[in-house]
């Protein structure tokens, strides 16, 4: 199993990934460009080109963890949201392509713009799982409790693995 | 500046203060790392690692803490910039000190 991100000399970081590590890296940031794809768009021209976008809340858990209220009064919220979701869209869609374009078996080395882009990627498809799986901060005496023949066995385990590989990362850009 | 008899001075609506300034919240989740917290703190704010560690254990510990103060626009920005990094971020007027 990958030891996780190491510094690389000369700056940004360098990890070793298994052929099934890198294809599940993969697959999860695929999902994550999925669920953030270009939200509501405008028929109006000017509201397109400036980038207005919806100023609805997502009913869907992980998209409302994935893009927050910025106030608690809806009004405000609404119009928060309705100015900054598409550019926030188009942030994490940018981070999430450069996890893809550079996730590979063997060796990976990022510079320090890419280990960024990273680092914002992992968190957002840890996000995206671990509302999914409802985990809470227990989730090492959950999984440390739980069989190995639970359906979501595997699935708490790859969070874990998702959240051991990012704090590697974090600890390798400090 | 002379003294003049009391006149109506036209109040801003109830809850608006202009003189109070906004700060960012963030609030605590289970799923951001304490070590990503801290290093998100001291990449967006410039925090120093002791400033910024204490932040996230009084978000981990007391569920929030507010992490910036300043002008609405500015704050906006915050939590603008803590959503790209998947914080829980909200934005409010400083409640009267």
């Amino acid at each position: 199993m990958s030891s996780g991100f190491k510094p690389r000399k000369g700056g940004g970081v360098i990890a070793h990934f298994e052929p099934a590590e890198a294809s599940i890296l993969r697959s999860l940031v695929t999902m994550v460009l999925g669920m953030v794809e270009p939200g509501h768009v405008s028929d109006d021209p000017l509201e397109r080109a400036l980038g207005i976008g919806s100023s609805e809340a997502p009913s869907d858990p992980v998209l409302a963890r994935l893009f927050p209220s910025a106030y608690s009064d809806e009004e405000q919220a609404a119009e928060f949201r309705r100015y900054t979701e598409t550019s926030l869209r188009e942030a994490k869609r940018a981070d999430a392509q450069t996890m893809l374009d550079t996730a590979q078996a063997g060796r990976t080395e990022l510079t320090p713009e890419q280990a960024q882009a990273w680092m914002r990627a992992l968190n957002d498809v840890r996000l995206t799982l671990g509302t999914r799986l409802e985990v809470t901060e227990e989730i090492h005496d959950e999984i440390a409790g739980m069989s190995e023949d639970d359906p979501r066995y595997p699935a708490f385990v790859m969070y874990d693995w998702l959240t051991y590989l990012q704090d590697t990362l974090v600890r390798a850009l400090w | 500046m002379g003294s003049t008899a009391p006149i109506a001075v036209e109040r801003p609506s109830s809850d608006v203060r202009p003189d109070l300034p906004w700060v960012t919240i963030v609030w605590n989740d289970p799923v951001n790392l304490m070590s990503y917290v801290t290093y998100v703190f001291q990449t967006v704010f410039g925090y120093s690692k002791e400033k910024a560690e204490k932040l996230m254990m009084d978000v981990h510990h007391k569920g929030k803490a507010v992490v910036s103060s300043g002008t609405r626009e500015e704050m906006e920005r915050d939590v603008q910039i803590l959503h790209s990094y998947g914080l829980w971020a909200t934005l409010q007027q400083d409640s009267v000190h």
